[in-house]
Order: C-alpha cells, then sequence, then structure tokens
C-alpha cells in the first residue's frame, strides 16, 4: 500500500484531485497496472493542457459568438404550472453579460429544509406566506366621494389563506395610513380623513392599497414544484428578493438562488458571482440547444470576477479597464480616452493585441509570442 | 335606438336602420351606373357597420356579377367585344363586370367556375389565373411549381435579356443589354399573350437533356453546347452610356472638350487620346479599350491663387476627361451632342460590346430552374441522340426533385411535343396541360411518349446506359454576366489619405480583410501571418522615430540629412508602422495631443 503511496506522489504534475480519484478506482489493481494508469493519465492531462500563447479569449469570444448569432429571439413559455415568461436566448445573455441590476424577469428558487420539503402541503402553505400579494385581493376598496369616506371591506378566507387575520390586516393598514378608522364593523372598516379635496380622497386611497399585509417585497408569485429527484417540493417565485428568504429559518440556505445576477453579489460575494454567471450562462445555451465548451463560459465569468468585484463585459467594465490607452480608444469612446491619456501622460506598453495591430507590429501571441535573442 | 353606423371614407356619415338593403341598394344603383364604378361598400355583422370606400390605395379586382346563379355576362356581351362594338369602360358600366376591393370581397360568394355556380353565389371569377400579377402571370403553368420556385421565376423575368424596348437604338441608357435572336416561347400564357411580351422576348427555345456531365453541372450549374453559341445561341449586347459634360464654375471660367495639350497637367500620354475627333469627341465605330480618352476635356485650375502668377491666365488648365472603364473594352456605337439640364454642352457616348455565352454567366428557365455556365463543350463531345441531335444545354438531374418544378419537366415535354407538331403550347395557370395530347404526338413522331430519349456519348460513341430526358424549353440569359463582375488585384491603386488599397472593383481595389478575418488570425496565433495582411500588404512605411523626443523624423535629402525636426536632434531611426498609425500620430497632434514613441531595442 505505502508503495502505490510513494508512486502516486512521483506524479507532481497532475492535480490532486485527479491522483484521488485514480487512487480510489485502482485499489484492487496491482502496481504495474496503476503505473500504466497514471503514465496514460499523464500523457492525456498534458495534451489538454493549453499552450502558452494560445489566444484563449478570442476562441472563447469565437465560440460563444458563433452559436449566439444562430440564437434566434423567439422566447419560450413555460407550459402548464409555473406560467412564468422568462427572456431567454440572447436577450437573456446580454443581461447575464451585462450585468444588468434588475433582470426583465426575476426568478429564484427557493429550497427547503428537509423539516418540511416533503410534506407537500407545509410547503404550499409557506409559499402563500412568502407571496407578496396586493391589498386589492384582500380587500374592497371603494371611496365615497359625496361623504368622503373610504370603505374597506376584507374578504376574510383570502387573508387566512395567506396565514394572517382580521385583526391583523385591520392594524397593519391603520398602522400604514397613520390613521383611526372612523368605524370599525366586522371585516369592513370605514376611513373618514376629513380631506376635502377629490384628489387627496384618491391619494389616501392608494395609500390604503400600498399596504403589505403578507408576504416578502417583490415576490410576486410564488409556485410549488417537485424536486427533480423526487426527494421532496421546492418553489419558483417571480421576482426576486434573496435578503429576505434566506432569513427564513425554512429555507435551505446552500441551494436556495437567484437569477439577479447582481443581487448575488451583493449578499453572497465575489465566488458565488462567478459560479451564479457560469451557471446562468450555461442555462441559456443548454436551453437553445447550443453545444458550447463550459470552459469558455467560466473564462468569461473569471474575467468578469478576478478583481474581486464584477464587471460586465463592455465600455463599463472589462474593455473598458484595458490598460493600454490605444486598445480603449480603439473600442469605444475614443475622444475620452485619448483625452485623458494625455492629460494624465499615460504611457502604452504595447503589450495587448490591439495595440499592436494598431502600430503595426507582431500580436504578442501565438507565434508572435516567441522571440529568438542571441547570446554576446 | 341609434341603428348601423355607416362611414364613408372612413368618417361617419350617419345612421341607418336597414344596412343590408342599404348595402343592396348602393350595389344596385352602382351597377346601373348611377354611382361611380370606384366605389365598393361592404357591411360588417360582428361590428355592426357599413363601410364605402371610394378613395385611393385600394387593391381591387375584376369579377363577373352573378345574379340566381347565373352570370350577367352574356355570350352576347363577348360577341359584341369580339365586333369592337363594347369596350371595357362599357361592361363596367352596365354591370355585368365590376371590381371589388379587398373589403367587399369580404362578404362576396365568389364561384371559380361557371359549373359550380348556385343561386347563393355573388360573384363569377373571370379565370383563376387572374389571382396572378402582370410578371408572375407571364411564368408558364405555376400551379405545377413550388411556390418558392414561382417567386423566383417571376423575379428572374425581370433580370432577363431581350429586346427590352423598340426603341433601343435611339436610347442613351446608362447600362442596357440586348438579346441577339430572341425567339417566342412556345408555352405561352394567356397574360402573356395580352401583355403581348413575345412581341419583345427575352430568351430562346433550347434542346435540353437533363443528365450529369462528368460533374461539370454539378450544384445547379448548366452545360452549353459550343457550336449552339457559335451560332448565336444567347448571344446578346451590351451597352454602357458615358456622359460628359461641359461645366461651368463661379467665375466665368468653363470646362473645354478638346484635344488635350500636351503640356497639360495630368496629361494621359498620347495613346490614350488616338480615338478623339478634332473636336475632342471620340469617333463612332472605333473599337476602344480600358482607360482610352472617350471625351477630352480640359478644366480650369481648383485654386484661384495659381492663376494670378505672371499673367500666365488660363495656361495651368487641368486634365479632366472621360474615360472608358478600366478592364472594358467595346466599339463606339454613337455619340450625342445635346444641353444639359443646366444649359452646359453634354455628350453621351454610348459604347457596344458583344457578350457571348461564357463560364460564369447565368441561365435561368422560367420555373425558378437557374445556374451558371459550368462548362462548354464542342458539339462533337455532346452526347447525341439516334437522329444526331445533340443538345444545346444540359441541365442536372439533381436540380428537380428537392425543388418540386413539374412545370419545368412538362414543359421541356410539351415543348418537344409542340415543336414537332409545329403549334404554340398553352400554359396559362389553373388551365389543363393536355399531357396524353403530347404523349400521343410523340409516339406518332417515333420518340418515345415519356421524353426519354437513347443518348450516345460524345467522346466514346457509347451508348449511354440511362434514357436521357430531352426536349426543348424555354431559357432566359440573365443580366449577371461575369464578364461585368470578375475581379482581382495583387497591386494595384491605394487611397490617399490612408494609403490602404482602395475599396470596389470600379476601383480596382482589394478584397477588405475584415475585423471577423483578424480575428480569426489571432485564434489561430498566427501573428505573422496577420502582420503580412494587415500591414506588409497594406499601408506599410518606414518612418524616422527622434531618439530624444519620440516624434516623426525628417529626411531632407537635398541636404542629405536626417533630423528631429522638434529638437533639431538628428538621432533618428527608421521605424516599420502603418501609415494609418502614423495618420493617428498626426491626427492627435491636430487635436492638440502630443504622442511620443518611446523606442527600445527588439530582443
Amino acid at each position: 500500500m505505502t508503495d502505490k503511496k510513494q508512486l502516486l506522489a512521483k506524479y507532481k504534475e497532475l492535480p490532486k484531485k485527479i491522483l484521488n480519484e485514480i487512487e480510489k478506482n485502482t485499489k484492487e489493481l496491482g502496481l504495474r497496472e496503476t503505473k500504466k494508469i497514471l503514465d496514460n493519465v499523464l500523457k492525456e492531462f498534458k495534451n489538454n493542457k493549453i499552450m502558452p500563447g494560445e489566444a484563449v479569449g478570442t476562441i472563447a469570444a469565437q465560440s460563444i459568438g458563433e452559436p449566439g448569432t444562430q440564437m434566434t429571439m423567439r422566447t419560450f413559455h413555460y407550459a402548464g404550472v409555473a406560467e412564468l415568461a422568462v427572456p431567454q436566448g440572447l436577450p437573456r445573455f446580454i443581461e447575464i453579460v451585462d450585468l444588468r441590476r434588475k433582470p426583465k424577469m426575476p426568478l429564484m428558487e427557493i429550497h427547503l429544509n428537509q423539516s418540511i420539503k416533503e410534506d407537500k402541503q407545509k410547503v404550499v402553505d409557506f409559499a402563500e406566506q412568502i407571496e407578496d400579494i396586493p391589498m386589492v385581493e384582500f380587500a374592497d376598496v371603494e371611496e365615497d366621494f359625496h361623504e368622503k369616506v373610504v370603505r374597506v371591506t376584507f374578504k376574510e378566507e383570502t387573508l387566512v389563506e395567506h396565514g394572517t387575520t382580521l385583526d391583523n390586516a385591520i392594524k397593519k393598514t391603520e398602522k400604514e395610513v397613520r390613521r383611526k378608522a372612523k368605524t370599525t364593523e366586522g371585516n369592513q372598516m370605514i376611513f373618514k380623513p376629513g380631506f376635502t379635496t377629490l384628489a387627496s380622497l384618491r391619494r389616501f386611497t392608494e395609500r390604503i392599497l400600498m399596504t403589505k399585509l403578507c408576504g416578502l417585497k417583490d415576490i410576486n408569485k410564488a409556485v410549488v414544484l417537485e424536486e427533480p429527484d423526487g426527494t421532496g417540493y421546492y418553489i419558483k417565485t417571480d421576482g426576486s428578493n434573496l435578503k429576505e428568504i434566506l432569513k427564513l429559518k425554512e429555507v435551505d440556505t446552500s441551494r436556495t438562488t437567484t437569477n439577479d445576477i447582481r443581487e448575488i453579489y451583493d449578499i453572497l460575494g465575489i465566488e458565488a458571482v462567478r459560479s451564479a454567471i457560469i451557471k446562468e450562462a450555461k442555462e441559456v445555451l443548454d436551453t437553445q440547444g447550443l453545444k458550447v465548451n463550459p470552459r469558455h463560459v467560466m473564462l468569461v465569468a473569471d474575467v468578469m470576477t478576478y478583481s474581486g468585484t464584477v464587471k460586465p463585459i463592455g465600455r463599463q467594465g472589462v474593455s473598458g479597464s484595458k490598460s493600454s490607452v490605444l486598445a480603449r480608444a480603439a473600442f469605444e469612446e475614443t475622444v475620452k480616452h485619448l483625452h485623458t491619456a494625455s492629460i494624465k501622460g499615460h504611457v502604452d506598453n504595447l503589450t495587448g493585441i490591439t495595440e499592436n495591430i494598431i502600430v503595426g507590429q507582431p500580436v504578442p501571441i501565438g507565434t508572435g509570442l516567441i522571440t529568438l535573442g542571441m547570446k554576446e | 335606438m341609434i341603428g348601423t353606423s355607416v362611414y364613408l371614407n372612413g368618417k361617419l356619415l350617419g345612421f341607418h336602420q336597414k344596412p343590408l338593403e342599404l348595402v343592396d341598394a348602393i350595389k344596385r344603383k352602382r351597377r346601373k351606373g348611377d354611382m361611380p364604378t370606384d366605389l365598393n361598400v361592404c357591411y360588417y355583422h360582428d361590428l355592426d357597420e357599413v363601410y364605402i370606400n371610394t378613395d385611393a390605395g385600394r387593391t381591387r379586382r375584376p369579377l363577373i356579377v352573378v345574379e340566381e346563379g347565373k352570370p350577367k355576362l352574356t355570350k352576347e356581351h363577348i360577341k359584341q367585344i369580339e365586333k369592337d362594338e363594347m369596350t371595357w369602360q362599357d361592361i363596367m358600366e352596365q354591370g355585368p363586370v365590376e371590381y371589388l376591393d379587398a373589403e367587399e370581397e369580404e362578404m362576396s360568394f365568389i364561384a371559380i367556375k361557371e359549373e359550380e355556380l348556385t343561386p347563393e353565389h355573388t360573384h363569377m371569377e373571370i379565370h383563376p389565373c387572374l389571382i396572378l400579377g402582370a410578371v408572375s402571370g407571364v411564368a408558364p403553368m405555376p400551379d405545377h411549381n413550388s411556390s418558392p420556385r414561382v417567386t423566383m421565376a417571376s423575379a428572374m423575368l425581370k433580370q432577363s435579356l431581350g429586346i427590352y424596348q423598340s426603341n433601343f437604338q435611339e436610347r442613351m441608357d446608362t447600362q442596357s443589354h440586348l438579346l441577339h435572336y430572341a425567339q417566342k416561347p412556345i408555352a405561352i400564357t394567356a397574360q402573356a399573350k395580352i401583355i403581348g411580351v413575345h412581341k419583345r422576348p427575352a430568351g430562346q427555345n433550347v434542346v435540353i437533356a437533363i443528365m450529369p456531365f462528368d460533374g461539370y453541372n454539378m450544384e445547379d450549374a448548366i452545360i452549353l453546347n459550343k457550336s449552339s453559341i457559335e451560332r448565336g445561341l444567347m448571344r446578346s449586347t451590351f451597352y454602357r452610356t458615358y456622359n460628359a459634360e461641359e461645366v461651368r464654375y463661379p467665375g466665368g471660367q468653363k470646362d473645354r472638350f478638346e484635344l488635350p495639350n500636351p503640356e497639360i497637367q495630368g496629361y494621359r500620354g498620347e495613346d490614350a487620346y488616338t480615338y478623339l475627333g478634332e473636336d475632342g469627341i471620340c469617333i463612332p465605330e472605333c473599337e476602344i479599350k480600358g482607360g482610352d480618352v472617350l471625351v477630352g476635356r480640359t478644366s480650369p485650375p481648383r485654386f484661384l491663387e495659381e492663376v494670378g502668377e505672371l499673367s500666365m491666365m488660363e495656361e495651368k488648365r487641368r486634365e479632366n476627361s472621360t474615360t472608358m472603364r478600366h478592364r472594358e473594352k467595346g466599339t463606339i456605337d454613337s455619340v450625342m451632342v445635346t444641353e444639359a439640364p443646366t444649359g452646359n454642352k453634354l455628350v453621351k457616348v454610348r459604347v457596344r460590346s458583344p457578350k457571348i455565352p461564357e463560364i460564369g454567366d447565368k441561365f435561368a428557365s422560367r420555373h425558378g430552374q437557374k445556374g451558371v455556365v459550368g462548362l462548354i463543350v464542342p458539339q462533337h463531345d455532346m452526347p447525341f441522340t439516334e437522329y444526331g441531335v445533340s443538345p444545346d444545354l444540359i441541365m442536372n438531374p439533381h436540380a428537380v426533385p428537392s425543388r418540386m418544378t413539374i412545370g419545368h419537366i412538362l414543359e421541356v415535354i410539351g415543348g418537344k411535343a409542340n415543336s414537332l407538331r409545329g403549334t404554340e403550347m398553352d400554359a396559362t395557370a389553373f388551365e389543363h396541360i393536355d399531357y396524353e395530347g403530347f404523349k400521343k404526338v410523340l409516339e406518332e413522331r417515333g420518340f418515345k411518349s415519356d421524353g426519354r430519349e437513347i443518348l450516345y456519348n460524345g467522346k466514346t460513341g457509347e451508348r449511354i446506359e440511362a434514357e436521357i430526358f430531352t426536349g426543348v424549353i424555354y431559357y432566359q440569359k440573365l443580366k449577371h454576366l461575369v464578364s461585368n463582375k470578375i475581379h482581382a488585384r495583387s497591386r494595384g491603386p491605394v487611397q490617399i489619405l490612408t494609403r490602404q488599397p482602395t475599396e470596389g472593383r470600379a476601383r480596382e481595389g482589394g478584397l477588405r480583410f475584415g475585423e471577423m478575418e483578424r480575428d480569426t488570425l489571432i485564434g489561430h496565433g498566427a501573428s505573422m501571418l496577420l502582420l503580412e495582411r494587415l500591414l506588409k500588404e497594406s499601408d506599410l512605411v518606414t518612418e524616422l522615430v527622434c531618439e530624444k523626443c519620440g516624434s516623426i523624423g525628417v529626411n531632407d535629402l537635398i541636404r542629405k540629412k536626417v533630423y528631429c525636426p522638434i529638437c533639431n536632434s538628428t538621432k533618428v531611426d527608421p521605424v516599420e508602422m502603418s501609415y494609418a498609425f502614423k495618420l493617428l500620430l498626426d491626427e492627435m497632434m491636430a487635436c492638440g495631443i502630443r504622442p511620443k514613441l518611446v523606442l527600445e531595442d527588439k530582443a
């Protein structure tokens, strides 16, 4: 056994993960066979390594861009239960790469703790609790312009359905408008705010309609779905509020996620963003049936996140923060870059590709990277 | 109770209690001639609204009015028309035929044939082929072809060469083509007869064999018989007209048509002016080639300052002649001297050049079956039938099944039968094609009824194993001729500003190696190839750069001295760069930015 350990230790070039896997899978094999396997793995590993000077970025851009041109603008609609129209294809991809602050259709996938995930009823109850339901669903709000009063009639069943009570609703409404109702009879409240103009009365009604009785902000709709591995149920929501959702004790914080990449960055940090970008971009490409090597997508995510903050692709982000003045001027906002460079006396060291093409020198990539020196 | 709203040209006119009666009354009045014939009414049941339209822009089409199951257009009418006693206008005014717009058509019940008329019908189609317009109606048997091919056929009809105008000799079109020996097609549609396209035909009837030929008719290419071409098949003439105007400039100066003086600025050399007469205009029937001067013209100098020097008034005129386009040649067909709308003297020169079919010219049948010539074969190498007939054109059979152009096949077989019988073939849309009749004709004349024939290989004399489908079909030469498109460049003119190669065929330009092409070379890491494409084969310059201040140096050839004009240092080194970059540096300096180049030894 120790012999095998020693043998494995000799292959320093191979990453630990691969070595561990080989160790696990060669338990029944003798030393000679293991060595053969290791040699083959090493050969393959070396073969698969990217050569120095390979134009990784260009190839990634082309590999995503070429199938991207074939993407159509057509949008699928979720069939049946979910009924959520998510921007797909190119528009969604642009959203990811541009790091739009609010995606067109924010979505969350809320996974739950073992305690409730298997009980469908409990999951449904939970979903109804987090749903942000507008006041109009709970009550009929009528304005009486003649009497200058507003009548609010609550629907008790709907309140109970979403886990609140009539008392609670009345209290919350009064708190929202900072005024006591003139009369409260059963499920009806009558406000007489004492405004004389109709416009101010209308404004008052709108305040009442703003009252939040239950649920979390921005969670417009929550749908219960079965986990694909059959271990219970999870919730898909229209609208996203990661911060508040993660505070709830029923939620499995390690798996719950949103498609709002900015939100992930704000709450979960840079590493989470990196994986979120990869996951979302891959999902777009997969649903469109495009076969793109995930490494290209990973490179894009790396470029967007390596500095420690997320940067979009484009003049606000990655392209705009290139070190070369000429490369930036060649991309967008030419005059701005040239002028600031002249004011601050920037020096372009001609290390990138674009700069060298502009001045007419071999580009430092592939063949152009290698030079031959002579000993004096 | 308000009733049905009635709209006239989209504006509410009023209300009516009995809309159907109103519509009926209007129609009756229109048919009697009491109301204009270009008025249309429509009642929408679902909206309960009546629309009356008399405005422009509605597409309308004629239909025969039907009442109680009987068409109102009778045999008497037709007899009268034949005797020229009645015109279309009369018929419309009397009511048996009326024009419907899309809205009125919506509430009509239209029969296609007389046999299917019932008392419910309101109208009858004059002929179903009238759903086709002026262009698509000319294409034969569109009801036997797939719709995309019909569309293509209609598009290509407009590109076919023929006799485009009977006064072509008097015309000075910028560009025009004229087909020699144009023929009237064997298969003609009713619309074509009405329009009279066969009076100015655009194509020829050719003998076709549908078979592969040594792979030279792959991908829709066609094979032409060289001997047929030599007999004049698909020959055409290309005319191009050049204009030259004696422009008047502000300040009383003007251009002059003349034989330019050899001392003049920009003189093209004696040879270029060979074909000019004393008036500076070329002589008809001269054979000329690219670069030759058609109209000699001199212009006053561009800048007025140049004039005043030592009373050398008007001496410094510059050459500004109109020349033949590069890489074109031809004969001067006619010269016209007139006056431009501005009142200046205007000369138009029409040059003609013969265009004999060559590899790359585009041809098409009237069924959307287009292709370019892939090979021109001498008759002795062409396949031949037992009677010794060899086809003019060979088309590849792969062009047929996936395109579903049955009309093409029918025209081949119909053309064969009708040319044997010496008759025309009616190819109107939705008319019966007498396929059985064609078969009979072919059989009577000793051909196989399916149109196939035994062919012999022209090169070996061996019998070709398969029977080859042969016949006669109308083919068009399309205006896309290779000789007007062919273009290549190795070295050539460059732009003044950037010193990069010019763009476009007319300027003998290069093909752009664009951004995406650049990316591919970067992707391959082919750095040196990239440098060659973008720099060496484009705008490479060697500029002197000052070691001290980093600005561009000067080479003073008179004093034999290189120096930096900014800091007077003589330490300047030659550096290879793109001229576009040098231009960028200059332009930045013009913006008030001082770029400096820092030099370093290459490793």
